[in-house]
């Protein structure tokens, strides 16, 4: 398991070489530099030459790769342009605690809700549950987040007033935008629950569990619900990543200061920096919660063996 | 001695989307301590589903219309689920097809054998019920079985499988037994260690067995009385030897002739012409009418009454009908 583990890591660092290398040759590609903007119109023509001078960004573009490399070898990523002076790992990480919080409760909230409604579903297939279900799981997947949040916003917050409309002042501000953002993952956990539920509800194993004298409940729970996850934790890893990296629709309708709205105002501004830092940061998250899914797939179901450790 | 177990005219409906399916229509059969019961019939005969709902564990889309369950002269029909769910397991007991499919994949094989004694002997330590299903393990001759009860069924054979099946279907010494098709999923040789070790079991802990199978070999094996069933009734019961050596009804005639001989030379094996009857619209008469080659008139309009041979031993055909023989003449052999 261990070697497995380690064999995983060297692998996330090789992608991660790629995903640096091709981001950073496309990123350069972007129109204008981080000094032409709105917030640099006081400088002169001599300053702004004067300035990418100073950050090395008159080099030859594989120039700047290597030295952006050397950088990142020893962990630095650089400071970022849009927030003068300030380094990309300090602005990645001051907005990323809303991102986080929004997100783990999003997931949290859907898993909950989702997997009650898609094995309540299951169980009492053909009922009006199960037909709630499929609406909710079809509703979810169709109806944008934005639109959702601004139902949210409009009913909850301003009609009835029961939580903050938005900003990011108490925990009570990250309620809506946690609940807009766990919509569709509510339903897609929904949906792939009750449908592999559904089959292995039909097999010899749960009607042995029954000729055991197991009450329904205990049936559903101790048999059928470990048997039908793994669809759900397939889905989990791309799912979690989604909704912790922050969604920029869902930030910007609550002026939540997330890292989603961070990464737009990096890509608007040439931010070469702080772009390399959230992609970097995206991508490694990414690759991590996919192996931390493979290996909860062995541990779910001892069927799944990991390549390269001992049989049985 | 009393029957421990008396199924009186059961009738079973499924409901499917194509209409309801009469599955089970009128079937009585009783059986007596440490007795073993041989259900045969051809699939699709409603053996399966008659000893599935005498333990109420029919599809959630069937159900038991008419008819009584009595274990020990208590009816299960009428009891509720709550009721039911303490008998399952505990006095009636199931071994399943196929050992592939029959055992919760995720779950270790010592942990479903616990499960069954935590459903039943609450009065039990968790200490006690390990230390009970290792002997279990061992009793259905499992080697190593400290070893096994930590595995899970994908490391197992198919064999050892059936075995550990057997074992929880063992756990709270049920008084009746129930093995639908036990051996179908297994290779020849197993089949036999399989049936050697139910009827080895069945003289230690003094069990009723009903053994439902298609195949006649393992009912001369294993048991001691017959019920051959065709299109959701029973059409002939007797002694293993009445069923084999003076079958009465054409079907179980059919049956025997259909078996090979290793002593006969023939380029051709025995079959009976015809595909069983439609269920969802049941013949009116005799059900295997269509297909035997000594259908009457009567046969299609009225079903057989049953007609007692020897003690135990009666076959529903009209044939054996006194008023019937007037009529020969009338039948088209």
């Amino acid at each position: 398991m261990l070697k497995y583990i380690g064999k995983r890591l060297i692998y996330l660092v090789l992608t991660l070489l790629i995903i640096v290398t091709v981001t950073f040759f496309l990123m350069k590609q972007l129109p204008g530099t981080p000094f032409d903007t709105e917030r640099f119109n006081n400088l002169s023509p001599e300053q702004q030459e004067q300035m990418l001078e100073k950050y090395g960004l008159n080099d030859p573009v594989p120039v700047q790769y290597v030295k952006y490399l050397g950088n990142l070898i020893r962990g630095d990523l650089g400071t970022s342009f849009l927030y003068t002076g300030r380094p990309v790992s300090d602005v990645i990480f001051s907005r990323l605690g809303p991102s986080l919080l929004i997100g783990i409760q999003a997931v949290l909230l859907g898993l909950l809700v989702g997997l009650t409604l898609g094995i309540i579903a299951a169980w009492k297939h053909n009922s009006g549950i199960d037909y709630f279900t499929m609406v909710i799981a079809v509703l979810g997947v169709s109806v944008p987040n934005f639109v959702v949040a601004a139902l949210l916003q409009y009913f909850v917050g301003l009609k009835w007033g029961i939580l903050p409309v938005a900003f990011w002042t108490s925990w009570a501000c990250s309620v809506l935008p946690s609940i807009a953002l766990s919509f569709s993952a509510t339903a897609m956990f929904a949906r792939f629950i009750r449908t592999e539920m559904l089959d292995v509800l039909e097999q010899d194993y749960i009607t042995t569990a029954r000729a055991k004298g197991l009450s329904q409940f205990k049936v559903l729970m101790v048999h059928a619900v470990r048997n039908s996850i793994i669809p759900v934790v397939t889905i989990l890893g791309p799912v979690v990543v989604n909704l912790l990296t922050g969604s920029l629709a869902v930030e910007s309708i609550y002026s939540v200061p997330g890292i989603g709205s961070l990464f737009v105002d990096c890509i608007k501004n040439n931010d070469y920096s702080t772009i390399m830092g959230i992609t970097i940061f995206y991508s490694a998250f990414y690759i991590f919660v996919i192996l931390v899914v493979d290996i909860l797939y062995c541990v779910i179901d001892p069927r799944i063996r990991i390549q390269g450790t001992k049989e049985g | 001695m009393d029957d421990i177990l008396k199924v009186q005219d059961l009738h079973v409906e499924i409901k499917t989307h194509h209409g309801i399916v009469k599955a089970v229509r009128g079937v009585s059969f009783n059986l007596a301590p440490k007795e073993t019961l041989a259900i045969v019939g051809e699939s699709g005969c409603g053996k399966s589903i008659s000893v599935k709902a005498t333990m109420r564990l029919l599809p959630s889309n069937g159900r038991i219309s008419k008819g009584s369950v009595q274990l020990e002269g208590r009816e299960l029909t009428s009891l509720s689920e709550r009721e039911m769910l303490k008998i399952r397991g505990s006095d009636i007991a199931m071994i399943f097809q196929d050992p592939m499919t029959s055992l919760n994949p995720t779950m270790t094989v010592g942990k479903q054998i616990v499960e069954m004694l935590k459903a039943h002997r609450k009065d039990m330590s968790a200490a006690d019920m390990k230390k009970r299903a290792v002997e279990l393990l061992e009793l259905v001759g499992i080697s190593n079985p400290e070893m096994r009860y930590k595995q899970y069924p994908h490391e197992l054979s198919g064999g050892m499988r059936q075995r550990v099946v057997i074992a929880i279907a063992l756990a709270c010494d049920p008084k009746v037994l129930i093995a639908d098709e036990p051996t179908t999923a297994l290779d020849v040789t197993i089949q036999a260690q399989i049936l050697d070790l139910m009827k080895d079991l069945q003289n230690k802990i003094d069990t009723s067995i009903i053994i439902i199978t298609h195949n006649l070999g393992v009912v001369a094996n294993i048991a001691k009385r017959v019920c051959v069933m065709y299109g959701g009734q029973v059409v002939e019961t007797g002694s293993v030897a009445d069923i084999f050596y003076r079958p009465q009804h054409p079907y179980t005639k059919g049956l025997l002739a259909a078996v090979p001989k290793l002593h006969e030379k023939t380029d051709k094996l025995h079959t009976i012409l015809g595909t069983p009857p439609d269920l969802m619209t049941p013949p009116q008469g005799c059900p295997f009418a269509a297909r035997c080659s000594h259908t009457m008139k009567v046969c299609q309009q009225y079903q057989p009454p049953f007609t007692q041979f020897e003690e135990g031993h009666t076959s529903a055909c009209w044939l054996h009908d006194s008023r019937c023989h007037l009529e020969e003449g009338n039948s088209h052999e």
